[in-house]
């Protein structure tokens, strides 16, 4: 396919030791779809395991070790890395479950293993002291105290920052550690709580810590009614859409509220964060990787957005100064995006 | 994944749609169920998430051909169910070319429920499994489409 000659000057160039372009760190939650994110660009691959050790379990998600080897395989043969995220916090009495699942990742050969948990990443350095470790967004870790600390403790190479702040600070936690930063680029926003938020868990009793997903399925309903859909989270209304209206996903986050007297997107809109204004920022600032988020996603989306933001990315790299985004690359991402609409999320905002 | 070959988004005439609910609905249900046990014949679909579709009632419906088709997964086997005696657990519907686009991979399912193209109602987690197990399958890669050559 064409793929293969659009890669080869990217490779070429990518092997010079001056090359500064952050890597592009693609979902996969199966693995057509870890071959969509290969074959369109990506020069990472990010997954999990088919349980709750990570924070997509959802139903008929994910890897088992077979298909997980063949993955590694696949994207391994066109030299590019993959990351294993156990993202998730041990659940009382079944720690060893989460220890199986660190074990088995090194056993697997993953460049670097995605940790959340101290506890976790503890057990990871001792036990596997050459394994290279991130530290996943649901650490947490905003300032680069927390990072650097990371760092001492457990050996961390690089940290996936939370969408909460802004560009300014993003610079600032790079100035002052030599871990990797890694920042969100695309996908759905979970609002500005990553790894604190119980909000599912109000509704349902399951949040992404405790289960590995938010706002399950088994407790979602669409309703359609002639003229509108509504959607509940364990029978409490999140949201009701006209027929013409984009839809979200159903999290507490980001339904329609009253709140003294008006109905509005209290929290959150449906929408998805889209960097691509931003990105000769981010590359100048020194940022490592950008991540593209959705392993709940289909082969489609993955190759649609690692392709949008493989093109992004190598104009950047080409000419700083004279990027602009396309309209081609803005219309694709808009279209896969929830609630069909983008923001630039923290990094641009005023307020801290 | 970028072949020369995209689906438009289109929508047949109403008139259409009424001429289909007066046609028999069995050659969908047949055709549909025809495909399913195809693949699974090849082994495309995965055993553990296969067990959570047992005696699950299935209905899809094309609106703008106004054709349905109902079905369920017993014993191993895609059975059409021609008169379905109650709610499906899980129903899609959508517009002919939704679903084309859906086939061939060239939309993603969230991004077409996001736009409101595609309906799913019923059994949310059902839907779920359905479309994980739809997505991690690996179609052979010839004939990539075959809808697309008929
Ligand atoms: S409710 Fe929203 S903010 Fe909270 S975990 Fe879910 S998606 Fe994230």
């Amino acid at each position: 396919m064409q793929f293969g000659m659009a890669i080869l000057p990217r490779l070429i160039f990518r092997s010079l030791p001056m090359s500064s372009l952050p890597d592009l760190v693609c979902p996969a939650g199966s693995l057509p779809a870890l071959k969509a994110a290969v074959d369109n660009g990506a020069d990472t691959v990010y997954l999990g395991y088919k349980n709750d050790t990570n924070a997509r379990n959802f139903a008929g998600l994910n890897f088992d070790a077979k298909t997980m080897a063949e993955g590694i395989r696949y994207a391994h043969a066109k030299g590019r890395e993959v990351l294993m995220a156990i993202n998730t916090f041990p659940q009382a009495g079944r720690t060893a479950d989460w220890h199986a699942a660190v074990d088995g990742a090194v056993d697997q050969g993953v460049d670097a293993i995605i940790l959340a948990d101290i506890g976790l990443l503890d057990y990871a350095t001792r036990k596997h002291p050459q394994q290279r470790l991130h530290l996943s967004v649901q650490g947490s870790a905003t300032s680069y105290e927390a990072i650097n600390f990371c760092q001492r403790e457990f050996g961390i190479r690089r940290a996936v920052l939370p969408r909460v702040l802004t560009l300014a600070q993003v610079e600032h936690v790079i100035k002052n550690t030599t871990v990797e930063i890694e920042v969100f680029g695309f996908g759905s926003l979970c609002v500005m709580n990553e790894g604190r938020c119980w909000l599912s868990s109000y509704a349902c009793g399951e949040s992404p810590n405790t289960v590995g997903a938010c706002s399950p399925a088994k407790y979602v309903k669409w309703d359609k009614k002639p003229g509108t859909m509504e959607t509940r989270l364990n029978g409490i209304l999140i949201d009701r859409f006209g027929d013409d209206e984009p839809a979200g996903y159903p999290t507490l986050c980001k339904g329609r509220f009253e709140v003294q007297g008006e109905t509005y997107y209290a929290l959150e809109e449906p929408t998805s964060l889209n960097v691509l204004e931003l990105l000769p920022d981010i590359i100048k600032i020194g940022v490592r990787a950008i991540k593209v988020e959705g392993r709940q996603r289909s082969p489609t989306y993955v190759a649609q957005v690692t392709r949008t933001l493989r093109a992004a990315l190598d104009a950047a790299r080409d000419s700083a100064e004279r990027f602009h985004v396309k309209p081609a690359w803005q219309a694709e991402l808009a279209k896969v995006s929830e609630g069909s609409q983008a923001t630039l999320g923290a990094y641009n905002r005023p307020w801290r | 994944m970028n072949g020369n070959f995209t689906i438009p988004k289109f929508k047949l005439p109403d008139f259409i749609a009424s001429l289909g609910q007066k046609l028999p609905q069995w050659p969908h249900a047949l055709v549909l169920v025809g495909a399913l046990n195809a693949a699974l014949k090849m082994k495309l679909l995965p055993e553990s998430e296969l067990a959570m579709l047992e005696d699950k009632l299935f209905r899809v419906r094309v609106l703008d051909t106004g054709g349905e088709a109902s079905y369920t997964y017993r014993n191993g086997l895609f059975r059409p169910v021609f008169r379905p005696e109650r709610e499906p657990d899980l129903a899609f519907a959508a517009n002919l070319s939704a679903f084309l686009q859906l086939l061939a991979r060239q939309e993603d399912p969230d991004t077409l429920f996001f736009n409101r193209e595609l309906e799913i109602t019923g059994d949310t987690e059902l839907g779920l499994i359905v479309k994980n197990m739809l997505d991690a399958v690996e179609w052979p890669k010839l004939p990539r489409l075959p809808l697309a050559s008929n």
